[in-house]
């Protein structure tokens, strides 16, 4: 009796998870495997098949100058945005969470940048970056008489001057979480603290802070994954020039693969940058995860 | 409702297959892209209209696919995933890359009568150098372009040169340059002498003046570059020397997009860019302008660029023939003037100079006959297998010599290695 109930709701179970499992499958799982596959072949060209090249690929990772380039450039635009862009969202998030007049039109204006798709935002900064005539050299121009600059166009400040509108574009949408994380936090807390005469500044640092740990966790984790990920203001901005100064990972992966077609070389560089992301993610919640709640 | 639903799903996938079977049975579809500004997207779609009113046998969808980055990325795509374009327009210097990816045909297969092979000839041969490789012709000229001088007439009657006559030399170059370069009371430049943009692609510019020092970047078969050749290091010198030792030109990478509009601001008096911004120019420049030929070194010279029509693999024999119909038609005087007027492209047959729409036109606005007559100098643009990624590298080393990281021997020596090591295997 119990056997044929078993196998129905068994099939039943497998029917409901097969739309799910085919798209999980067909989008995430087996594109992966097939990366990994891949990364031991060589590219193959339309009159020559791939070869398996082992770890061949892995080798000439580790000797391309550009790939080391890109690597500690991305270290370098992680360490620049993702502070930057915590602390000015939580800065923002105090502030707008005060009662101030126009409170609502402030929060729309700091969220604004993130409606933005990252193209358009780009071509902005473009114009803002431009030497001679763009904004910022009319406004040193004419504040300071500083000569024209050329921010994007020198080796020195390509990839600062992209950290930049990164940070612009991201603030904004982590201020979300954070103005969320504080009207969460009972008033009744701060006061009693008051009470107790606490100043503002011990306010926050013993009660707010602590308290929104769990929010800084999420947005780190975020922060830490979009400075992975985002690279298309990389695409208008500066191209990964001059001398790939300002190219990222994702923008290098990009470019092996379907600009200079070495899929395989691709392939290599996207396992790389998935070890690199898990080792951040476990990293993240090993160490993190203890000292997040507020005991 | 479970099972409607699945039916309605089955039913409708069932449909889609189907129109996409039947499509491919009529239809023509053609890639192109747009790398510039004006009605390109428009005129395209129109000519396409007009020859699909005049066969109605043959139904042609034309498809905007982005930059000539996307579209080359598109095709590829698509071959790989088995339903590749008939047609294309692409990059000319992407034929060998199509070739080592086994995508295109050549058109020799479909130009069999005498008449056919005087219609390939009829192209000037300068555009035809980028579209054959071991005596057969991969692509047609469409969308060709070469660099040319720009210059601010009013910029150099005030700096008291004559207005009507542009630097022609390099040397020449250099001395107006330096009295064109306009600096303000507290030393900062306020109108630089000329402009050689170089951000994304500078190898291109860049050919120009190492095509004037009389060296070759890249052999015919594409398999050897000649990066470190002392003439292309000595011409690099020149590029370099114009912002460091000559300061006549703004420091650092500059901007291809802003070209056209700093050249319209007064923030230089001469400016190098492509006679795609030809109609640009003309619409937007507030103060007379003139055209002129690249100053020449050892000679003159500019390379050649922009895209050609490709024959893809995997149509069937009709589809092709045709697809090579519809390239005979849109090339032919009267199309191409249309073309041409449209967006500045340099038209690519002789007999399209000759019609009376272009006469009409050039009778009207001279400057549109520079680049033409310039063709007689120029050269392939560099062009090899794995193209983009020599071409990357190349870009790279040109990138760093600019910025002051590397110096121009160096770099170039660099280059040539790391390019040796990928073209080794086509010899």
């Amino acid at each position: 009796m119990r056997g044929p109930n078993i196998k129905r709701e068994w099939i039943y179970g497998w029917l409901l998870l097969l739309p799910a499992m085919v798209f999980l499958f067909a989008f995430t799982h087996i594109p992966a495997i097939t990366t990994v596959l891949n990364s031991f072949f060589s590219t193959p060209r339309g009159r020559r098949p791939a070869k398996f090249l082992g770890l061949g690929n892995y080798e000439r990772m580790l000797d391309d100058p550009v790939f080391w380039k890109v690597f500690w450039n991305n270290l370098w635009f992680a360490l620049g945005t993702i502070p930057v862009s915590i602390a000015l969202a939580i800065v923002m998030a105090l502030w707008v969470n005060e009662k101030l007049t126009g409170r609502s039109f402030v929060r729309m204006a700091y969220f604004t940048p993130t409606v933005l798709p990252l193209i358009a935002v780009a071509n902005i900064w473009m114009f803002f970056y431009t030497p001679g005539f763009g904004l910022f050299d009319q406004i040193t121009g004419f504040l300071f008489g500083w000569p024209a600059s050329n921010y994007l166009g020198n080796p020195d400040t390509a990839l600062n001057a992209i950290i930049v509108v990164t940070v612009w574009k991201e603030a904004g949408f982590f201020m979300i979480f954070y103005l969320a994380a504080l009207q969460a936090i009972p008033v009744s807390l701060k006061e009693a603290a008051q009470i107790e005469g606490a100043g503002r500044w011990t306010i926050f640092w013993r009660i707010t802070f602590p308290l929104l740990m769990p929010t800084t966790l999420f947005v780190c984790v975020n922060a830490v994954i979009n400075s992975f990920r985002l690279v298309d203001h990389i695409f208008i901005l500066t191209d990964g020039g001059p001398d790939n100064a300002s190219a990222l990972l994702l923008f290098y992966i990009y470019e092996v693969a379907f600009r200079f077609w070495e899929t395989a070389y691709g392939a290599t560089l996207t396992v790389a940058l998935l070890v690199l992301l898990s080792l951040l993610a476990i990293g993240q919640f090993f160490f993190f995860d203890r000292k997040v709640h507020y005991k | 409702m479970l099972k409607s639903t699945f039916l309605k799903a089955v039913a409708a996938t069932a449909l889609s297959f189907s129109t996409w079977a039947s499509a491919q049975a009529v239809d023509l579809q053609f890639y192109f892209p747009v790398a510039v500004g004006g009605k390109a997207a428009e005129t395209i779609q129109e000519l396409t209209d007009a020859y699909a009113a005049q066969n109605p046998d043959v139904k042609i969808d034309a498809v905007y696919a982005g930059s000539y980055q996307d579209t080359v990325a598109k095709a590829i795509t698509a071959s790989r995933g088995g339903n590749p374009p008939q047609l294309s327009v692409i990059l000319s210097v992407d034929m060998f890359t199509l070739i080592d990816e086994d995508l295109i045909v050549p058109f020799d297969d479909y130009l069999s009568t005498q008449e056919d092979k005087a219609w390939v000839d009829g192209f000037y041969p300068a555009f035809m150098e980028n579209s054959q490789t071991g005596g057969k012709t991969y692509g047609i000229p469409f969308q060709r372009s070469t660099p040319v001088l720009y210059w601010n007439k009013e910029a150099f009657k005030e700096a008291g040169l004559n207005p009507d006559v542009a630097p022609q030399t390099w040397d020449e170059m250099v001395e107006f340059g330096r009295k064109l370069t306009k600096k303000d009371a507290s030393g900062n430049v306020t109108q630089w002498g000329v402009r050689i943009p170089s951000s994304g692609f500078p190898y291109w510019l860049f050919q120009g003046l190492a095509i004037e020092n009389g060296a070759i970047l890249a052999n015919a078969e594409g398999n050897k570059t000649h990066f470190d050749d002392p003439k292309v290091v000595e011409a690099l010198q020149y590029l370099v020397d114009l912002s460091t030792k000559y300061e006549v030109m703004a420091p650092g990478i500059i901007e291809w997009g802003a070209t056209p509009k700093a050249f319209f601001e007064g923030q230089t008096a001469m400016m190098w860019t492509s006679t795609g911004n030809l109609t640009n120019v003309r619409n937007n420049a507030p103060f007379d302008f003139g055209v002129a030929m690249l100053p020449a070194n050892v000679q003159r010279g500019a390379p050649t660029g922009g895209g050609n029509f490709y024959l893809f693999k995997g149509a069937s024999e009709e589809q092709t023939k045709a697809a090579v119909k519809f390239v005979q038609w849109i090339t032919a005087p009267e199309q191409s003037a249309k073309w041409t007027i449209a967006t500045g492209y340099v038209a690519p047959r002789a007999e399209t100079w000759e019609t009376e729409t272009m006469k009409a036109y050039t009778a009207d606005f001279a400057p549109a006959l520079v680049a033409r007559d310039q063709l007689e100098f120029a050269k392939a643009e560099l062009s090899t297998y794995q193209n983009q990624r020599v071409t990357g590298i190349f870009n790279d080393a040109l990138a760093a010599a600019i910025t002051g990281k590397k110096d121009p021997a160096t770099a170039l020596k660099e280059a040539q290695a790391q390019a040796d090591a990928i073209l080794a295997e086509y010899r």
